[in-house]
């Protein structure tokens, strides 16, 4: 009886560290074109009829200062801008199922208090008449433990359709689908 | 007694073989062998028009840039989708007539060694920079 249960604690305590050290996966889709990548480059891109980069940058620069963005890193000779701002993240939904779920039930769950959003956006000249925008949207959530209950890419149309009519109307050009 | 004496002996065991400082300097790897799956060689002379490629094709896979230095050659982005992947692409004239292309990859707090994700990556960078790439030596 000592035997095995011997035999089943070295294995537990050698086999199990070694296999939990390496068992982590990556999605296939993370490094991989999607289908989708066309259309949310569609959607995530618009033609300008410039091909003035930095008056790009500049007009761009000026609305994520409107959408109260701040500006982590550029770096003007590839046309790149990094913003990112913190907001507040309660959910009334959220809050109304926590209080229900406290009184009824006892358990406190954890809901969303604060989430920082992240821009990319990246110019480039196409043609020597036409240059285009493209702007990616992300973000990560904590709930009010501390944790991180969210971490995403942002793709509703909306977002970038409002994005790029303020961008249009700053540079006083028309954006073009691509 | 016996019991006690033998769980000392696994702990001991075991213990001997976990790295005192695990993941700081991650040089379990041959440095070779990961520089050759996370290279690819492209017959350009255009750092520019490669690291504007490499830029195209991150957000193509849904990256965030998180900065770029065209001076250095080098683009870092972070992608979220339920999990983080952190990627940063180095760009650097070989000889005259040849472009090397380095990826490296953390996925969560892992660093990335299959070289199937990079394979990948180069797929997508070939696509968006018009050029195949080849293997570096």
């Amino acid at each position: 009886m000592r035997l095995p249960f011997l035999l089943l604690a070295t294995i537990a305590s050698t086999v199990l560290p070694a296999l939990s050290g390496c068992a982590y996966h990556i999605p296939k889709e993370a490094l991989t074109l999607q289908p989708e990548a066309a259309s949310l480059r569609r959607l995530q891109t618009r033609r300008f009829d410039t091909s003035d980069e930095s008056e790009l940058l500049q007009a761009s620069l000026s609305v994520l200062q409107d959408l109260g963005f701040e500006l982590d890193e550029s770096e003007a000779k590839l046309g790149l801008l990094v913003a990112s701002k913190n907001r507040d993240a309660t959910d009334a939904v959220q809050i109304t199922n926590k209080i229900i779920v406290g009184v009824f039930v006892g358990t406190n769950i954890p809901v969303d208090v604060t989430q920082r959003i992240r821009i990319s956006l990246v110019t480039r000249a196409m043609s020597p008449r036409e240059s285009t925008v493209r702007i990616t949207f992300q973000r990560m959530v904590w709930n009010d433990l501390g944790q991180i209950s969210r971490i995403e890419s942002l793709e509703d149309p909306a977002l970038y359709q409002e994005f790029f009519s303020k961008l249009s109307k700053s540079l006083f050009l028309e954006a073009h689908n691509i | 007694m016996k019991n006690l004496l033998c769980a000392t002996l696994v702990l001991t065991l075991c213990s001997g073989c976990v790295p005192r400082n695990p993941g700081i300097l991650d040089s379990e790897q041959s440095q070779v062998q990961l520089r050759q799956i996370q290279s690819r060689g492209f017959d350009t002379q255009d750092r520019e028009k490669t690291l504007r490629a490499v830029i195209a094709t991150l957000q193509d896979l849904s990256f965030v840039v998180d900065k770029a230095d065209l001076e250095l050659g080098t683009v870092s982005a972070t992608k979220l989708d339920g999990y983080s992947m952190r990627m940063t692409v180095s760009v650097r004239q070989r000889g005259n007539r040849e472009i090397i292309v380095r990826a490296n990859a953390q996925f969560n707090d892992r660093p990335v060694l299959d070289p199937q994700p990079y394979q990948s990556f180069f797929v997508a960078l070939e696509r968006s920079i018009f050029l195949s790439s080849h293997s570096v030596d």
